[in-house]
């Protein structure tokens, strides 16, 4: 979707604050927000692309207005109210509704640090040919799908270069939207500069964008 | 601020910044958040425990293990091993989600890990235009400023007044590689081993190589974090 989210290039977004001796987490509800992300994406009722959009569906002004955490805490209700888990009658309330079933938790204590080091690479062991070689100019689409994207606006109709073929992943257009995996090559596609932005970009400079076969024909 | 009790962060974090226009301390304004928040995840993380959808412990085990465990250490310890030995970083470089899980790092954000080499003619920067991509395992959770919009938006249209803001002045000789995050590939950077370095051993390396320096904002410089500029 064409989301403020998809903020590659955009100008008047303020300074960069930069806080020294940062802490991971700002206050303690940040860190618990963080888990319980966590602990509720255990039980692989979404995904992430689908985890992912619910964050775009944010309204614009209150995207940009929320801390990061705020947002991962918006998304989660809307997740767990979406997929069945509360409603909002309970969630309102504080309270389980009467005769709700109870659930066994899919982490426990003892378990986080297995599920932590898990790998839940979205990368696909199956053969999809490429379309594409490394060095083959190409040109993204231009696409404005109203669903999850990971085609920046910014590389819509541009011309770049295979730099390196990734393998075979999960496409998050479809995924996002338990539409199936259709799984297929990603590439790092490398963009001059110039050709994204201009005469103001340096001659030498380049984008790197990672991008599925889905969103690129040959230039 | 005080010292942080969290050691990783203090020295991974600081970085070279103390003296820029925009560092600042601990009060700031894109943190606000309405008073509400902290009663309303409260009461959600009530209501899931009685459901028994999450276990209270878990959730403490995983706010410890972001805060005390993972973080940039452990990517600056892949760092000084690459500058050391030469046959580890051509792994490194070739496989990096293999290298890294040799020193025992591994996990989520970090299953396709990719790791791009800083040259005296090549410069990388990593960004997330679209979410706040980030290699865990190696780096921890993301400061506040990879997150936030202002970095997003610049990073990719304006690197070199990016790295100029950071206090990174590079020459037009030099190329700047951009890498947008915008699959599961995490990016990690491997810097250029700061000359003057020969004599240090693996472990004092590692105390020079800082966060940002491993997300491309900045150099590794001999000078030790906290240090002048």
């Amino acid at each position: 979707m064409n989301g403020v989210h998809d903020m590659g290039g955009m100008h008047g977004l303020g300074p960069i604050h930069y806080e020294k001796n940062e802490p991971v987490f700002h206050a303690r509800w940040e860190g618990r927000v963080y888990a319980l992300n966590r602990a509720m994406a255990a039980w692989r009722k979404w995904n992430i692309d689908a985890g992912r959009h619910q964050i775009e569906l944010i309204p614009a002004a209150e995207y940009l207005r929320m801390s990061y955490y705020e947002k991962w805490f918006t998304r989660l209700v809307e997740l767990l109210v979406k997929h069945g888990f509360v409603t909002r009658a309970e969630i309102a309330k504080g309270k389980r509704a009467r005769g709700s079933p109870k659930a066994t938790p899919v982490i426990k204590a003892g378990q986080v640090a297995s599920t932590i080091g898990r790998r839940v690479s979205t990368k696909r062991d199956v053969r999809v040919a490429p379309h594409f070689k490394v060095g083959q100019p190409v040109r993204a689409l231009n696409i404005n799908p109203s669903g999850h994207t990971r085609l920046p606006r910014y590389a819509r109709g541009k011309v770049g270069t295979i730099d390196r073929d990734h393998g075979v992943f999960v496409f998050p257009d479809t995924n996002a939207h338990f539409q199936g995996e259709k799984p297929q090559r990603v590439y790092s596609v490398r963009f001059a500069a110039r050709e994204l932005w201009g005469a103001q970009a340096g001659p030498r400079d380049a984008v790197y964008v990672d991008l599925w076969d889905d969103y690129l024909e040959p230039a | 601020m005080s010292t942080t009790r969290r050691g990783f962060v203090g020295a991974a974090g600081a970085a070279t910044t103390h003296d820029h226009a925009y560092a600042h301390d601990h009060d700031h304004e894109h943190q606000a958040v309405p008073s509400d928040l902290t009663l309303r995840v409260k009461a959600l993380e009530s209501l899931l425990v009685e459901k028994g959808l999450v276990d209270r412990a878990a959730l403490d085990t995983l706010i410890d293990t972001y805060e005390h465990k993972v973080g940039p250490r452990n990517g600056a310890r892949v760092i000084a091993r690459a500058w050391v030995d030469p046959a580890y970083k051509k792994r490194l470089l070739a496989d990096a989600g293999a290298a890294i899980a040799e020193l025992g790092y591994s996990g989520a954000q970090g299953e396709d890990m990719v790791v791009l080499e800083n040259e005296p003619k090549v410069h990388n920067l990593v960004v997330c235009t679209l979410c706040s991509c980030y290699p865990w395992p190696v780096l921890g959770l993301p400061p506040v400023w990879y997150k936030s919009a202002p970095y997003r938006s610049r990073a990719v249209i304006d690197p070199r007044g990016v790295l100029r803001e950071f206090g990174l002045e590079l020459g037009g000789d030099v190329e700047v590689r951009v890498w947008d995050s915008t699959a599961e590939l995490r990016y990690l950077v491997l810097p250029e081993r700061p000359a003057g370095s020969e004599k240090l051993s693996e472990e004092e390396l590692a105390a020079l190589v800082t966060r940002d320096a491993m997300i491309g904002v900045a150099k590794v410089s001999l000078t030790p974090a906290g240090g002048i500029k």
